[in-house]
């Protein structure tokens, strides 16, 4: 099985800040790690190797710095890498992103089956996963909790639901987005990552993917972010003492007056 | 601090450090609290290839050396010094072969071990020899291609755990030590098995037992070197392990240094962080120091140690032995600085203090690592003058 997980590189959750001007996360000086769900992905497809046979290859879009997130991907067992990087791609909403990916994917070739994460933590769009299935024309299943066998050209996942979990097959290629449920990520090995230090990552930018400038960055991004807030949620809290036939009262009297 | 490791030894303090994090930490307090051996943990570490570190590459390890062996066991002493002794312990039971195996013994064992698939131990230790090796009563006896093992060794790490175990046992009595060899035993062998589990102060993630030897038959390629090397097996084992000892005490320190420090930060009293305190400072300051003193003392030791000089045991026991007194000291004084707290078990330093007692014990107690120092100190200075 050739698979291509897509993964995204994100500043640590644990630090993150927004720049009030503009509404964008501020990354310098916040550490960058693989998006955790992305290594359930990865995952995903390296004990999918380990089944079927065949080849992981990460990809991802991003800085030139994002080839560290490759290279930790490539740490755990994945067999190439590809980065997508060009000054072009920057204030890419998911619209563009997947049209970029998409472009990537063609230009790593033939695949059976894309793995991404259910979305990432810093943007928590999940879009990018479905829109590129869209962009390529093939079915996808969102919310993996579990892959439950590869067979004749097709598989059988479960979905995640919020009571429970639907049962589906899909035909090969096909795009897979997971959740932490799946699986538990493994660590690095010291021989890995010794290969990963070593390995040369292709980075292909707009012209050697053939990306229409018109659909990549801003020019090619639909959304406008233009305000970015924490919701205000005033609690009250109330204490009614009193006897209890007083305080089922005043409960009522209280729950009455509670516009929605 | 820099230490201007390369590349790959970088590699090993991330990759440790990583599982350390978040597999050990996590899981240190409940290991501790049942007594629980860490085998997930050690499967990690094996998935990691980090069994592997100090092996050489023809036998399926990395092919580093002291140095390297070290950095790994520093981080994982770091969360937990029960999970990077039964680590280490590995190293010390492979460490006969690797120095006095023969080829055939090399590539039946190392590899083995140097994937994780079994843990190594070393069983030397008995109830009457303790310091004083020379003690040992176990028995090998010779009878046509075989060799029959009788006798118990006492407070062996990994014992029942392991899989392979190298034993030394005396083919000859009269010569005391001299006649004492090396055996590898396998688990399962017949006439082999496991005493009680002790029950410890710290450490309490390891395991701990006897190791019994009934009439054991081993055949004869079983004998590491030749009959008679036994104790020179033993030492040579113990000196090069020693630095390990300290590595992981380095780990024990930093981490009870690092839980000082975040703690005194956050420990509001008369209206202040009590890091701001010159008394708890002054502490704060002493443990910092003194550990990065064992760090410095270790790795250069270490360094030493794979440049394959002719003699290590002065220099493997200073680096066994400041690191583990300060380690004692440090963890003691984390305990201070969370007061109250730190007595109890909601926080990590009670184990840590726990914990670092052994380290002043075993692996040769500090009292004979300071008569090896000085025993080598009479000899440097007799030949120089």
């Amino acid at each position: 099985m050739n698979i291509v997980a897509c993964i995204k590189q994100v500043p640590n959750s644990a630090h993150v800040r927004i720049d009030p001007e503009t509404k964008a996360l501020v990354r310098e000086g916040v550490e960058s790690i693989v998006n955790p769900y992305d290594m359930h992905a990865l995952e995903a497809g390296l004990s999918l190797k380990e089944h079927y046979g065949g080849k992981v290859t990460v990809l991802t879009m991003g800085p030139p710095q994002a080839e560290t997130a490759l290279r930790e991907a490539l740490s755990c067992g994945a067999d190439a890498a590809v980065l997508l990087s060009d000054r072009a791609f920057a204030g890419s909403d998911t619209w563009a992103t997947t049209y970029i990916l998409s472009l990537g994917i063609k230009k790593i070739g033939h695949f059976d089956l894309i793995i991404c994460g259910k979305q990432a933590i810093d943007g928590d769009t999940a879009q990018v996963g479905p829109g590129l299935a869209e962009r390529l024309n093939i079915p996808y299943v969102t919310y993996v909790r579990r892959i439950e066998f590869v067979e004749n050209g097709a598989m059988r996942v479960q979905r995640l639901m919020d009571s429970g979990y639907d049962v589906l097959d899909l035909p090969l290629p096909a795009l897979l987005t997971v959740v932490k449920e799946i699986n538990e990520p493994r660590l690095p090995s010291l021989k890995a990552k010794i290969r990963a230090k070593n390995q040369q990552i292709p980075v292909y930018g707009a012209k050697e993917l053939g990306a229409d400038e018109k659909k990549i960055g801003l020019a090619g991004s639909f959304t406008e972010v233009t305000e970015i807030f924490a919701p205000k949620w005033d609690r009250k809290r109330l204490i009614i003492e009193g006897p209890v036939e007083e305080q089922v009262e005043a409960l009522l009297k209280n729950i009455k007056q509670i516009r929605y | 601090m820099d230490y201007f490791l390369t590349d790959e030894q970088k590699m090993i303090v991330d990759l440790a450090r990583k599982i350390a994090e978040e597999k050990v930490v996590p899981v240190r307090a409940e290991l501790d609290e049942k007594e629980e051996f860490p085998w997930k943990i050690m499967e990690d570490l094996a998935k990691a290839d980090l069994f592997g570190i100090y092996i050489p590459e023809k036998y399926g390890g990395f092919g580093g050396g002291c140095l390297e062996n070290c950095l790994a066991v520093e981080q994982l002493g770091r969360a937990c010094i029960g999970v990077a002794t039964t680590f280490a312990a590995s190293c010390l039971g492979a460490f006969p072969i690797l120095l006095f195996g023969s080829e055939e013994q090399k590539q039946k064992y190392l590899p083995e071990i140097a994937s994780g698939r079994k843990l190594a131990a070393f069983g030397l230790t008995e109830a009457g020899a303790g310091s004083d090796a020379g003690g040992i009563r176990t028995t090998a006896t010779k009878d046509g291609d075989d060799y029959i093992l009788n006798g118990t060794k006492q407070w062996i790490t990994n014992g029942g755990e392991a899989e392979i175990y190298t034993i030394i046992a005396l083919t000859d009595r009269e010569k005391g030590m001299r006649g004492a060899s090396a055996f590898i035993v396998e688990k399962g062998e017949t006439g082999f098995s496991f005493g009680k589990k002790e029950k410890k102060m710290g450490l309490r993630a390891s395991s701990t037992r006897e190791l019994i030897f009934d009439h054991c038959r081993v055949p004869k390629d079983r004998l590491i070197g030749r009959e008679g090397m036994g104790f020179i097996v033993a030492m040579k084992t113990l000196v090069l392990a020693r630095p390990g000892i300290g590595a992981l005490s380095v780990g024990l320190s930093q981490g009870a240094l690092d839980a000082a420090v975040q703690y005194a930060k956050e420990r509001v009293q008369f209206g202040h962080p009590i890091i701001s305190f010159q008394a708890v400072q002054h502490m704060l300051a002493d443990m910092a120091t003194q550990t990065e003193a064992g760090r410095a003392l270790v790795y250069a030791v270490a360094r030493y140690i794979d440049s394959n000089p002719k003699d290590i045991s002065k220099v493997s026991a200073m680096a066994k032995l400041f690191p583990s007194d300060v380690a004692m000291q440090v963890t003691t004084d984390a305990v201070q600085v969370f007061g109250g707290y730190g007595y109890m078990k909601d926080y990590p330093v009670e184990k840590m203090m726990r914990d670092a007692k052994i380290l002043q014990i075993y692996e040769g107690t500090n009292q004979i690592q300071r008569s090896v120092i000085g025993q080598a100190l009479n000899k440097e200075y007799s030949r120089t003058k």
